[in-house]
């Protein structure tokens, strides 16, 4: 049921994905958007450092102290006059939901923007069963048209340029004028506000995911900029919340440490525009709000993590921060990385969901740069978690051949040092002499994957061994 | 919960307690837990919205209009009709305003203005509505809403345009001072159905990363600050 992973091709989704000009051009919004908005917020906030420092502490606190918080988030939520269901899989968490549903004979389901339901496939199997599934974030609405899947986890159709959304609608929305006019944003806006302001007002049941579970008085909560996630949750005579065990978060005032990193690392705003704090159903005297209030907590792999070195990952509050500032996203988009999470937080995490035999080329596809952890709210060494990975790879024998064969032929003369410097030093005359005249290669033998792209410099003759010592005698 | 969902409780619960090698009922662990729950102590809280009471006011007007809502302030509850009045004909909006129960804002003079009033929760009729915050948050521009009769949730996210009325004595520092309060509300550990935290119009940058106003939400946001 979950979404197929195209992760084994991750090279063939990155080439297709380098020649794309819709999707180059889309990316540089991404890239021109986000970061710049971040820095701005962070240079206005002097204490983001230390707030930083606390939300890892919190985190790791919960994450040593799971299974209790869990414990007393559900008794909250049953005492509030809510529902919790526990799902293992996937399968599990679908199950769930389509029996809510059917137990209230719905017909229709909006949805608020959720990576659970995307690691789930939750529309899918919606849709077998006969409901209609409604997107309602504007992104998350783009991308369900066009059939697609997020590229990003908070801008989803981040990969989708305007003249895209415009014959999209034009293709989708026949019963509105063919001579209206959709070529600026607003407009584009403007349409899909009426026609999702329908479907709010006919849902049956409501899904929302979830940025935080508090422990403290069973209270899930959403951050959403456009206000669909309210509609979603408010309207329909259900809701459902969606959310892993490690949303969970003891208190309010630990809330309060995550919200004032969350926005500044993911949109650069100081507090996204909608912050709701729901507990259980409609109260005596309301006049509003759904009849039942549902909670899924799904684990799917995620109990595994903790105790290992990728416990870590399970500190992530999903702000998409560490794909804004990744070279290779911002080269090849979300969608090459083939599953749910794309950037370097989906390098780490999807191995760890669906197996890295399925998926290692993701914590491959990473220059150590380092960019990732510098912005990370919650301080995720991401670049040593894919090192793990890719050790882990290794030990598993799932490298491929001829990285093994160059890993085994360096180690070989690694660990013989003077067999090592004379074998560089021809090596460095020789492409010394080679490339003099040039001053770069090309072409290279065994290094197309280089030459391909760019030019490789000719070395000056010289290991670095032998300048060193060199410059020592000097 | 079903005899399913109660075997995957006690699976998922085992799994992190074999992960962790714990038990669950290390005494240690318990009361560390039970104590920070009881206690929640204090994260840092940033020194911005730390300012005596009349420099909160001001900050939080500065705040909401960077993220643009529009903020004004009234000498007393008297003059919130006609405040809204003149919002609404300045923006050449309808003079009709969907409210809630609340009791401060029926005691408002309302017969003073042309305006056409209907209570209740909005059914996605409504041009423009009206509600009371339960609290403001300096730091940020944020308004607390609370749900209820008194100020049904389904106003502050199906009209075109909120008007939101604030005492100024309701305005605080900080998220922490929110949570107090509700803590004295409601006691410890108890909320109401629905906080709604509110910073702005609602927007939408899903498109080429432009920022646009009014996506599924209000349109318009405007505040008004009751000073005594």
């Amino acid at each position: 049921m979950t979404l197929h992973p195209t992760s084994p091709q991750f090279k063939d989704n990155a080439h297709g994905a380098l020649r794309d000009p819709n999707l180059q051009k889309a990316l540089g919004f991404v890239r021109r958007g986000f970061t710049t908005r971040r820095a701005a917020a962070v240079a206005r906030l002097p204490e983001m450092e230390e707030l930083r420092d606390a939300a890892r502490d919190l985190k790791n606190h919960v994450l040593a102290n799971l299974d209790l918080y869990l414990e007393r988030y559900e008794a909250k939520v049953i005492a509030s006059g809510g529902h919790v269901h526990w799902a293992r899989t996937s399968e599990e968490a679908c199950a769930i939901v389509l029996e809510i549903c059917k137990a209230r004979g719905a017909k229709s389901v909006t949805k608020g923007k959720s990576m659970i339901s995307e690691e789930i496939g939750l529309n899918d199997a919606l849709e077998k069963a006969g409901l209609e599934a409604v997107e309602t974030d504007l992104g998350e609405y783009i991308i369900q048209l066009r059939g697609e899947h997020p590229s990003h986890i908070i801008a989803p159709a981040g990969h989708v340029t305007r003249e895209q959304v415009e014959a999209d609608f034009r293709r989708v929305h026949t019963d509105l004028p063919s001579e209206r006019v959709l070529t600026d944003p607003a407009s584009l806006l403007a349409e899909a506000r009426g026609i999702l302001r329908e479907k709010f007002l006919a849902a049956d049941v409501g899904v929302t995911g979830a940025n935080f579970l508090v422990a403290e008085t069973g209270t899930s909560i959403i951050v959403t900029n456009e206000g669909n996630g309210d509609l979603t949750q408010i309207l329909p005579k259900v809701h459902v919340v969606l959310a892993s065990i490690e949303k969970i978060v003891p208190t309010l005032d630990d809330t309060a440490t995550l919200l004032r990193v969350l926005a500044r690392s993911a949109t650069g705003q100081d507090m996204s525009v909608y912050t709701t704090l729901s507990t259980g159903p409609r109260r005596a005297g309301d006049v509003d709000g759904p009849e039942e209030y549902h909670v899924v907590l799904l684990d799917n792999g995620r109990s595994a993590m903790l105790g290992t070195e990728f416990e870590e990952m399970l500190r992530c509050i999903r702000c998409g921060a560490c794909m804004n500032h990744c070279p290779v996203y911002d080269a090849v988009g979300g969608h090459a990385y083939g599953w749910v999470y794309p950037g370097p937080m989906g390098s780490v995490l999807t191995p760890s969901l669906i197996g890295v035999d399925q998926s290692g080329h993701l914590p491959n596809a990473s220059t150590f740069c380092g960019r990732c952890e510098s912005v990370c709210p919650v301080r995720i060494p991401l670049p040593k978690l894919m090192r793990h990975w890719r050790e882990r790879e290794f030990e598993r024998h799932l490298s491929p051949a001829t990285v093994r064969g160059g890993l085994s032929v360096w180690a070989f003369f690694a660990r013989r040092p003077m067999l090592y410097r004379l074998a560089t030093g021809v090596a460095m005359r020789v492409l010394g002499l080679a490339g003099k005249a040039k001053g770069h290669f090309t072409k290279l033998p065994l290094a197309g994957g280089w030459t391909d792209y760019r030019d490789m410099p000719a070395p000056q003759g010289q290991t670095f061994q032998s300048q060193w010592r060199a410059r020592g005698r000097a | 919960m079903s005899t399913s969902t109660s075997t995957s409780r006690a699976d998922i619960l085992g799994n992190i307690r074999r992960s962790l090698h714990v038990t669950g009922t290390e005494r240690p662990r318990v009361s560390v837990v039970a104590e920070r729950l009881a206690q929640s102590p204090q994260g840092p809280i940033p020194a911005r919205g730390q300012l005596d009471h009349e420099a909160q006011v001001e900050l939080f007007k500065q705040e909401a209009e960077r993220i643009f809502a529009s903020v004004v302030d009234v000498a007393s509850v008297q003059d919130v009709p006609a405040e809204v009045a003149r919002f609404l004909r300045e923006a050449n909006l309808p003079a009709t305003l969907r409210m809630g129960s609340d009791p401060r804002l029926a005691a408002m003079p309302w017969t003073d203005t042309a305006l056409a009033l209907t209570q209740g929760r909005s059914d996605g009729d409504d041009l423009n509505a009206i509600s009371h915050a339960f609290a403001g948050i300096a730091e940020t521009g944020t308004l607390a809403l609370v749900s209820g009769a008194d100020n049904p949730t389904t106003l502050n996210f199906l009209p075109d345009n909120h008007i939101v009325v604030i005492a100024a004595k309701d305005i605080t520092g900080d998220l922490e001072s929110v949570w107090a309060r509700l803590r004295t509300f409601q006691g410890k550990g108890e909320m109401p159905r629905t906080v709604n935290l509110i910073t702005g119009p609602s927007r939408s940058g899903d498109i080429e990363q432009t920022m646009l106003l009014g996506a599924h939400g209000p349109r318009r946001l405007h505040i008004v600050i009751v000073r005594d």
